[in-house]
């Protein structure tokens, strides 16, 4: 789960990373009210959860409380990449002696937390040259400790007594504790300003562990997905919109992919991609069936290798949806083998459906049919 | 020989009591793995498919041999399940249950690496020695005995794919599955070498996805291998930033894509099956068989 810019500036506030003065407000009149407490230029930022704000214009600063309320009323009536700004932080605008980068995430080939870090922040580290980026991997069983803090600062060229040094210490140490206390996947500050004696946090980037939300009950909630992912995820199923005209469902995310991969490589394409997972029941298939079919594909492509999950459910979910719905508005193809495949097969074929042995003869013929 | 386990490997099953866990506790005894114990804390004394259940790991290995431990326990109780396992020194510990934290699968890792133990998964569908051994939970029929070894990231995938196998007449020595999170214990180059090691196997299928480098790490070793890799790698059509499912299978930062994995493979000498169903082919070609 991605979190707003404003909620990870909140945590970092909370685990002693300092933050710019400012907070987040809902219309033009609180951005006038904040920017008066902060008493001189301000900056005003949309809160989305989409990188290039400023290249779209959700970044803006004004010079006085007038200004940053009609800052604050266009940024708060803007869309940007699709994500309609229903917040804006408004904060004091930085004296901006350097910009550093620094950030924690998990490397999964090493199977380890990594520290990346650099002297040259504000772009993105991508766009980095491979020299000036500095990596230190953190064992899990020796945990953080203010030496490794102190080698990353000497590697960017700080000087250790410095107050920038000693501040970075502090600053390295609370990441890594909002990672392990939050679950959080990736804790990233980008640029850390210097600002006369003072090293804050001029933005935040924290993704929490969607697996250990059953953990984070201190959590405010980000809701990231779009509605149809919304309501597969609340199924428990994994999907994907995606731009093409056949939907797509299979059982395991390996299967989906390689389902996907076989309608590509034979000249159709996947309106989504939908792991409905192992053993889902027929209740659960029918209720994913019902999320394709509201995506309005041109066909419907199934492709079911059942371990777990059982042919027979399956098809009677194809057999409940026929019924609600008087017949499949758009033709449906299934490949359809593993446990229970004569009974699933003998129930497709009562509401006139033929179910497959083998993926490619069936992506095949979705194709044909959808062409 | 098979690699990881074999027909003489004692298998306990952790969250036996379970619902999922009894199924499969069934399904893995008429497949002929010797599950000799079950642990659920505060269900000790019951017997579970013939199975006694105890309520510790070290109770269990008290009164049995444990070589091995699959656990079934949801993933807010798995972290606590796995160590409990290699803690008492269980040296191979295959781990099915899905939505684990991340941070619990490092440290998980981090320990077993420490206790010199293999953990597969998190988020596996198991390992099976044909005909000798399975834990986990893939469908008995497909899996045959052979000189065929197939190393994975994803679940039906694989059975997809051994299912092509079998049906082309070609066995399985032993086929892994390493766990589709990020953080998993094993990695392709840790079972190539064993597979590289072991008498029984004479080629090696490699089931990958888009995301991670691992492929590309495995390209490295398969430069060094005398036995001929076969492999897939799904998420050909996968668009960028888009999650397919597994927690590691995202193309970020255009790191991981399908056609890097390839080229890296292919320049390895592997042999890459464009589809799944064009493996069992190209492993005939390879070994030289009709």
């Amino acid at each position: 789960m991605k979190m707003f810019e404003y909620m990870g500036k909140e945590l970092f506030a909370k685990f002693g990373i300092p933050t710019p003065k400012g907070r987040m407000v809902t219309n033009p009149e609180d951005a006038a009210k904040v920017a008066a407490e902060i008493g001189g230029p301000c900056v005003v930022k949309s809160q989305v959860l989409s990188g290039k704000r400023g290249k779209a214009g959700g970044i803006k600063f004004p010079k006085t409380p007038e200004e940053a309320k009609a800052a604050a009323k266009e940024v708060l009536a803007m869309t940007i990449q699709g994500l309609p700004v229903e917040c804006v932080l408004v904060e004091e605008m930085l004296k901006i002696d350097k910009e550093l980068y620094i950030s924690i995430t998990v490397d999964g080939s090493a199977k380890q937390a990594v520290m990346i870090a650099s002297a040259y922040g504000g772009m993105e580290i991508e766009a980095q040259p491979e020299e000036y980026i500095i990596k230190k991997h953190i064992d899990p069983e020796l945990g953080m400790h203010p030496f490794f803090a102190r080698e990353v600062i000497r590697r960017m060229g700080v000087a250790i007594n410095s107050p920038h040094g000693k501040e970075m210490v502090k600053i390295i140490q609370s990441l890594y504790k909002i990672c392990k206390e939050k679950d959080a996947e990736l804790v990233e500050i980008n640029p850390l300003v210097f600002s006369d004696d003072r090293v804050i946090a001029a933005d935040a980037k924290v993704t929490i562990d969607d697996d250990a939300m059953f953990r984070m009950v201190d959590l405010p909630f980000v809701d990231d997905k779009s509605p149809a992912e919304r309501a597969a995820a609340d199924l428990g199923l994994s999907f994907v919109e995606l731009d093409g005209d056949i939907a797509v469902m299979a059982n395991g995310a390996g299967i989906t992919m390689g389902t996907l991969d076989t309608l590509q490589a034979f000249g159709g394409t996947a309106r989504n991609f939908l792991d409905a997972g192992g053993g889902t029941g027929r209740e659960q298939t029918a209720k994913a069936l019902k999320i394709l079919l509201g995506l309005k594909p041109k066909s419907l492509f199934i492709n079911i290798f059942g371990g777990i999950t059982r042919c027979d459910d399956v098809a009677n979910a194809f057999k409940d949806i026929n019924t609600e719905l008087g017949g499949f508005p758009v033709p449906v193809v299934i490949r359809l083998v593993g446990t229970n495949q004569e009974a699933g097969r003998e129930i497709l074929k009562s509401i006139g459906i033929e179910a497959y042995d083998f993926m490619q003869d069936a992506a095949k013929r979705v194709i044909e049919l959808t062409k | 020989m098979a690699i990881i386990i074999d027909e003489n490997t004692n298998v306990l099953v952790q969250g036996i009591t379970g619902r999922q866990a009894t199924f499969h506790t069934k399904q893995m005894l008429a497949y002929g793995t010797k599950i000799v114990a079950g642990c659920t804390p505060g269900k000790g004394g019951q017997v579970v498919e013939g199975v006694p259940v105890y309520n510790t790991v070290r109770e269990a290995c008290e009164k049995h041999r444990i070589d091995a431990a699959v656990i079934f326990v949801p993933a807010p109780g798995t972290k606590d399940a796995a160590l409990e396992n290699l803690e008492a020194g269980v040296k191979v510990v295959v781990i099915v249950t899905e939505g684990v934290p991340v941070f619990d699968e490092i440290d998980i890792v981090a320990y077993a690496k420490r206790k010199g133990a293999y953990v597969l998964g998190p988020n596996t569908f198991g390992i099976v020695s044909g005909g000798k051994c399975k834990m986990g939970i893939p469908p008995n029929q497909y899996f045959i005995k052979g000189d065929i070894g197939v190393v994975a990231r994803s679940g039906t995938l694989t059975y997809e794919i051994v299912g092509n196998l079998t049906a082309n007449g070609l066995g399985q020595s032993t086929v892994v599955g390493m766990g589709g999170d990020r953080a998993v214990g094993l990695t392709f180059v840790d079972v190539l070498k064993m597979f590289e090691k072991d008498d029984q196997t004479k080629a090696v299928v490699l089931i990958g996805e888009i995301g991670g480098n691992n492929e590309e790490i495995a390209a490295e070793y398969i430069k060094e291998m005398t036995k001929p890799v076969v492999a897939f790698i799904a998420g050909k059509s996968a668009p960028a930033g888009k999650r397919m499912g597994h927690a590691g299978a995202i193309i970020e930062r255009g790191k991981g894509t399908y056609q890097g994995k390839v080229d890296a493979l292919t320049a390895a000498g592997a042999k890459v099956a464009p589809l799944p169903f064009e493996v069992p082919a190209l492993i005939k070609e390879a070994l030289g068989r009709k």
